[in-house]
């Protein structure tokens, strides 16, 4: 019941412009990121500037972590946001929760079939952002060997380190989707939730310039901190801590959400 | 024996103080065509939102066929179709694709889509959008929606609210077809014309509590009895009328003689009145409609 519910909201998400907004901005953000480095190429040995942005004109398979990089500021969280956070919102804005409560699927097979709709969305807005970065970044630059954090790697290990990372950075983006899932379940308003959840992953973000919150120790348990983690795959030798921890964070925010969600969208009221 | 179609039992809501639906008891039998009848925020949407196990009672229960659609809507829920207020839709969806959508999540095909857009008469607008469908084809759509399920009981609420005369009239004809067919029918309403026209059975339902509830032929047959008169002389027609064995409630009002009788008596009224030298105009028999009897009840205070 759930694969068929599950099947039914994806279609029902292909039919929404929001979706193609959101995969739109995911497919176009590095191209515009391509074209500035063109516009205005970063040089090599500036210390300023984010490490691999140092290496962009050199390797085109820098992009792709740049925009990983880049990304994690708001770009991200908002593409995220602007599907799950309209999930569950949208039904209570058109008014088709009591439509889809009373056919052959329960509450349960459709918050699942929810939940996996937003998270496929998710993953499919970030494969899509890699991938146009990958592919504007080796038409711009090339597909050289990549410079790393401790040395330089070959094209095919630079793409199997750049799908690792694309594993690695969907973590906390699907923690960051979790918490759209819930903010659009409880408050029922689709424009609230989503803007909710991007200021929720800003203020996350901001507590890195507030004294005492901006310690390690803080921010380690910062969702978005982990949206780094995939750096840790560039250092030699590998050290896996990093991504165990953002697969371990990612899912003390994820989960939690997702419980509160569910019983609430068990036990509500469908009154509207 | 088969459990009934709907079986509701001391059903209750509140929201904090306010008692939405207060101890409502009603049973839908087979192939009734049962109207829910109430003004106005009586509490009849609320009801149908717990029968269709959208919203939690307070107290009692409801059964579809003998299950109770708040532990297992799904399995409650087969064979039963419907809607509450306005049918609701993806609105950047044509009225195919919803239907489409719908059967879906019913595990169906939608191989009879194509056959229900005639039903309802949307075939010639099912690729349009229902963002730019009138209410009345939204209510048709709604129809064509439940009988997708191809329910046994067929839940609707206010179907021809804001519809056209004409859109009334095609709705009331397809749920009489639909009730010829063998489709068990709960009609909530307000419009008393409907259920004259539509139903066999009714609940009447005011300030969330049923004040009524049997056959629409018991309620009517209430009104039998009555009887106005119309004389040369008024007044003195209704002292004659009082003091004739088997008649009694006798009123005067804007000139004439009301008065509730057997057959018998009311025909020796016109020999008496004879007798008496007052000449009889008018003498009808006279039954209060299912409005009257409604405000009667709803006004009254009868439970």
């Amino acid at each position: 019941m759930t694969g068929r519910a599950y099947g039914w909201e994806l279609r029902r998400l292909a039919a929404q412009k929001r979706t193609y907004l959101g995969l739109g901005a995911a497919a176009v953000a590095p191209i515009v990121l391509v074209v500035a480095i063109k516009v205005r190429p970063p040089q090599a040995t500036d210390p300023g500037s984010p490490f691999f942005l140092r290496f962009a004109v050199e390797s085109g398979l820098a992009v792709p972590l740049l925009m990983l990089l880049f990304a994690s500021v708001w770009l991200f969280p908002l593409v995220a946001a602007l599907v799950a956070g309209d999930i569950v919102a949208a039904e209570d804005g058109n008014r088709t929760l009591k439509t889809i409560l009373t056919r052959s699927a329960g509450r349960s097979a459709i918050f699942a079939a929810k939940v996996g709709a937003a998270f496929t969305y998710v993953l499919a807005a970030l494969l899509l952002m890699v991938i146009a970065s990958i592919v504007a970044g080796g038409v711009a630059s090339g597909f050289d060997p990549l410079p790393t954090f401790s040395t330089v790697v070959s094209p095919s290990r630079a793409l199997l380190l750049i799908a690792g990372s694309f594993a690695v950075y969907s973590l906390p983006a699907l923690g960051i989707a979790a918490i759209a899932v819930l903010l659009s379940t409880v408050s029922r308003n689709s424009a609230g939730a989503v803007v909710g959840t991007l200021l929720a992953a800003l203020l996350m973000q901001l507590t890195q310039i507030i004294p005492v919150l901006d310690s390690d120790a803080a921010q380690r348990w910062m969702l978005t901190a982990q949206l780094q983690a995939w750096q840790a795959l560039f250092r030699t030798p590998l050290d896996w801590g990093p991504v165990v921890h953002a697969a371990y964070i990612s899912l003390v925010y994820a989960v939690p959400a997702l419980v509160v969600a569910w019983a609430h969208f068990l036990r509500r009221d469908v009154a509207g | 024996m088969t459990a009934a179609p709907l079986d509701v039992r001391a059903l209750r809501k509140t929201y904090g103080e306010l008692v939405a639906v207060d101890d409502v008891t009603l049973s839908v039998a087979a192939g009734d065509v049962y109207g829910y009848l109430g003004p106005n925020g009586a509490g009849k949407t609320t009801s149908l939102r717990m029968m269709l196990g959208l919203i939690r009672p307070t107290g009692g229960e409801v059964r579809l066929f003998g299950q109770d659609p708040n532990a297992d809507p799904v399995a409650a829920l087969a064979g039963v179709a419907g809607f509450v207020e306005e049918p609701a839709f993806y609105p950047y969806l044509s009225g195919r694709r919803n239907l489409e959508m719908m059967a879906t999540l019913d595990g169906g095909d939608g191989g009879r889509i194509d056959e229900l857009l005639h039903v309802v008469d949307l075939a010639h607008r099912a690729g349009d959008r229902v963002r730019g469908y009138s209410h009345g084809m939204r209510q048709r759509l709604g129809i064509a929606a439940a009988l997708l399920r191809s329910p046994r009981l067929l839940l609707l609420d206010e179907p021809t609210t804001g519809l056209d005369p004409a859109g009334m009239r095609d709705m009331r004809g397809m749920v009489k077809r639909l009730a010829g067919e063998g489709i068990t029918i709960l009609l909530s309403t307000h419009l008393m014309s409907e259920v004259e026209q539509l139903c066999n059975r009714l609940a009447i339902i005011q300030l969330g509590r049923i004040r009524y509830e049997g056959t629409l032929a018991e309620l009517l047959a209430r009104s039998d009895g009555r009887y106005r008169l119309e004389a040369t002389d008024p007044g003195r027609a209704a002292d004659v009328c009082r003091v004739i064995a088997g008649i009694t409630d006798v009123t005067l009002q804007d000139g004439s003689v009301w008065f509730a009788a057997d057959a018998d008596a009311a025909a020796s009224v016109s020999v008496h009145l004879a007798e008496a030298g007052i000449g009889v105009r008018a003498l009808v028999p006279s039954g209060r409609g299912l409005e009257e009897l409604f405000f009667e009840i709803t006004e009254g205070g009868e439970e």
